[in-house]
């Protein structure tokens, strides 16, 4: 059999038309990481367990009010955050060594430099944006929940009662920050746990605290390298793992870990038509001498 | 029972075609069969099920929770749901494109099976999505490229209308329209390559969903190569779809059959279980590949080990060799009954993937409600009986007389 010049332009047509949707891989390699966006350093020895942060986070998310607010009673149990409270603040015992007793922790979006969810994100609902913040639009969000798969942190919630069911966390107050103004937890802490800043800048403010007084931190800045670098960093004088964060957590970004899948699928898509194109010739040519 | 019908002077072309030679009266009278009670109390009880979880939400009717986000819907309807349609781009690509001609009588259900099978995937998706009027969003102005997901939607979404355009020279044949039929028939080789790669892509990519959720899958069922297993298990599932469903429908369906041709069944189900049983084992070598690499001996001897072992070994080699074993010796019996082992093997591996081996980093087991089941089997009864009104009334278990087979 001799190859038709109909069947070459077919050949052709299927090889192009794959082709042109194989432009992938390169966005890929190009993912964007500033590791020097605005960030915040959470310094856990400082913080006292007022949950000023929580009344302002649901006030600037127009939230509602706050469970059991000035009441002790809320720690007894360790709380995750839901779809209406965007951050809490859970109480843990603190280390032997370290005076007190007890240690607090506020709990929230990371917002990781190469953040897992954004990346999960069929429709970029969630996003990394330029100038820091993992935002969401729920205008393009399908609901799939992916995100809540891939996210190490289980940050994004979904609104289970609701019919009409969005997905929600922390963004970083993006809309203030774009005012000039703090993230609403940052601007009311009245002890100095939360120090709002750029992330290079306050990974040296980090290392200083530990440097002037090493017998008083754990020599680790959480979110340095967890996740492959977070914008929330976090200081304790009590392992980390006692603070109820996750310590065996992947340092390279999540997205790095379906690369290898997605680069896949240009060769598939190239590889495939006129592969099978050239089978199906081979087919044909033996079926045509057989019928001779 | 229907060939008296035929002889009757209906030529409305609606009894000839909908109502199956039967006088209206007749055909409603037909409904009521033990069977038909039973699907329509499943889809009585199902339908208001959905309707409930639109009203209320999905925490209305689901165990799905905050550390549980996937549950049943996306483990079975989409995840099985996809792996047990693979029939029919293994078969149209045997067929078609490799032209091996003796598995012509199994293309077409085969091909019916992969369209419903994936029309109810996107069902069951649509129960499942918090906001499923915005799934346009990816297809039309807001590309996830670096998503996962985003490659399943695509290539879920391309290859049903492609599934849909490969059943079409049945449709046009019962529509009695030549032409169109004659058209259609010319884009079989293209629509078939399309349809495979699509394939390719989609049934690893939702094994590759799981790639980023690296700290939450048990170690045992975490690999690189997921995403191959899942291709290379799904034409293990495919294949055996067809040996399974064909013996079903010969036996249910036999008056639909055309007594004059010969249909080998026998032979047909001996090749297919000979393919099956080199990708099951290539499958099961590629899965103690994909463990070695892991490096996690220390795993096998706990619970979840065992359980892990059991898929190896019972849901994995066993199939492979009772298939090769069933295959020289002829014995058809054993092969269908392996036929189905093998689906129920594919169906355990997605389960686990996807709710076994992620509980086990959860805090409290997920574990469905009755209502979850429930749904999951209303889709599956109602795509059932879709195939069943088709296969009815198009061409698709016999050739039309009117349309010889030209390949």
């Amino acid at each position: 059999m001799t190859l038709s010049r109909r069947t070459f332009f077919k050949i052709n047509a299927v090889g192009a038309a794959a082709l042109a949707g194989a432009a992938r891989p390169a966005e890929a390699s190009a993912r964007m990481a500033s590791h020097d966006g605005p960030a915040m350093l959470v310094d856990t020895t400082r913080c006292i367990g007022c949950r000023g942060c929580e009344t302002a986070c649901a006030e600037a998310n127009g939230n509602g009010a706050l469970e059991l607010p000035g009441d002790d009673a809320i720690f007894d149990r360790h709380r995750a955050t839901d779809p209406y409270h965007y951050t809490v603040v859970n109480r843990y015992a603190a280390a032997l060594s370290a005076p007190g007793g007890e240690r607090f922790i506020k709990t929230q979006c990371m917002h990781c430099v190469e953040p897992a969810c954004a990346s999960a994100c069929p429709a970029k609902a969630l996003e990394k944006t330029a100038a820091g913040p993992v935002v969401y639009h729920g205008e393009r969000c399908l609901g799939c929940r992916y995100c809540m798969m891939a996210c190490p942190f289980d940050i994004p919630k979904f609104e289970y009662s609701k019919p009409i069911a969005y997905i929600k966390k922390c963004s970083f107050c993006a809309e203030r920050q774009s005012r000039g103004l703090l993230p609403a937890c940052a601007e009311v802490c009245p002890s100095g746990a939360l120090q709002f800043g750029r992330r290079e800048t306050l990974l040296e403010e980090a290392r200083k605290r530990i440097y002037d007084r090493p017998n008083d931190y754990v020599h680790h800045i959480y979110g340095e390298a967890e996740a492959g670098g977070t914008s929330w960093l976090y200081l304790s004088d009590t392992p980390f793992e006692r603070l109820g964060l996750k310590t065996d957590l992947s340092t390279t970004p999540y997205p790095a870990l379906t690369d290898t899948a997605l680069s896949a699928v240009p060769v598939v898509m190239t590889l495939w038509p006129p592969l099978l194109m050239g089978l199906y010739t081979f087919a044909r040519e033996r079926k045509e001498e057989r019928h001779e | 029972m229907s060939n008296v019908a035929r002889t009757l002077p209906a030529h409305d072309w609606l009894v000839e075609k909908i109502f199956m030679g039967y006088r209206p009266g007749a055909y409603v009278r037909s409904f009521f069969t033990p069977a038909n009670a039973l699907v329509a109390s499943i889809v009585g009880l199902g339908v208001p099920v959905i309707v409930y979880r639109f009203l209320f939400g999905l925490g209305s009717v689901t165990n799905l929770s905050q550390a549980s986000p996937w549950g049943l819907w996306i483990s079975f309807d989409v995840l099985c749901g996809v792996a047990l349609a693979a029939g029919g781009y293994s078969m149209a690509l045997a067929v078609y494109v490799f032209g091996l001609e003796k598995y012509h009588p199994v293309v077409r259900p085969a091909v019916l099976t992969g369209f419903l099978g994936y029309f109810f995937v996107v069902i069951g998706l649509l129960c499942d999505l918090g906001l499923p009027w915005h799934l346009p969003v990816p297809m039309v102005y807001s590309f996830g490229t670096l998503s996962v997901m985003f490659e399943v939607a695509w290539c879920v979404c391309l290859y049903l209308f492609t599934l849909a355009f490969e059943f079409t020279p049945p449709l046009f044949e019962w529509l009695n329209w030549p032409r169109a039929r004659a058209l259609a028939i010319k884009a079989t080789i293209p629509l078939t390559i399309f349809g495979f790669m699509l394939s390719t892509m989609h049934q690893s990519s939702l094994g590759a969903l799981f790639l980023i959720a690296k700290d939450k899958v048990h170690p045992l069922w975490y690999s690189p190569y997921v995403p191959l297993f899942f291709f290379v298990s799904s034409i293990a599932a495919g294949l055996s779809m067809v040996i399974f469903e064909s013996a079903l429908s010969h036996r249910i369906f036999h008056d639909r059959l055309d007594p004059s041709a010969h249909v080998d069944l026998d032979g047909i189900t001996v090749g297919l279980a000979r393919g099956a049983s080199i990708v099951l084992f290539a499958y099961f070598f590629l899965k103690v590949q994909g463990f070695i690499a892991s490096e996690r001996w220390d795993l096998v001897n706990t619970p979840y080990g065992y359980w892990w072992l059991f898929e190896m070994l019972g849901f994995i080699l066993a199939p492979s060799l009772l298939y090769a074993y069933g295959a020289r010796h002829k014995h058809v019996g054993l092969l269908r009954a392996v036929a189905a082992w093998t689906v129920i093997g594919v169906v355990v591996n997605r389960l686990n993937v996807s709710l076994v081996a992620v509980n086990w980093s959860r805090p409290t087991a997920y574990i469905p409600t009755v209502y979850e089941v429930l749904v999951s089997v209303t889709i599956v009864t109602i795509g059932i009986q879709v195939f069943r009104w088709i296969v009815n009334r198009m061409p698709v278990l016999r050739d039309d007389p009117a349309f010889p087979v030209t390949h």
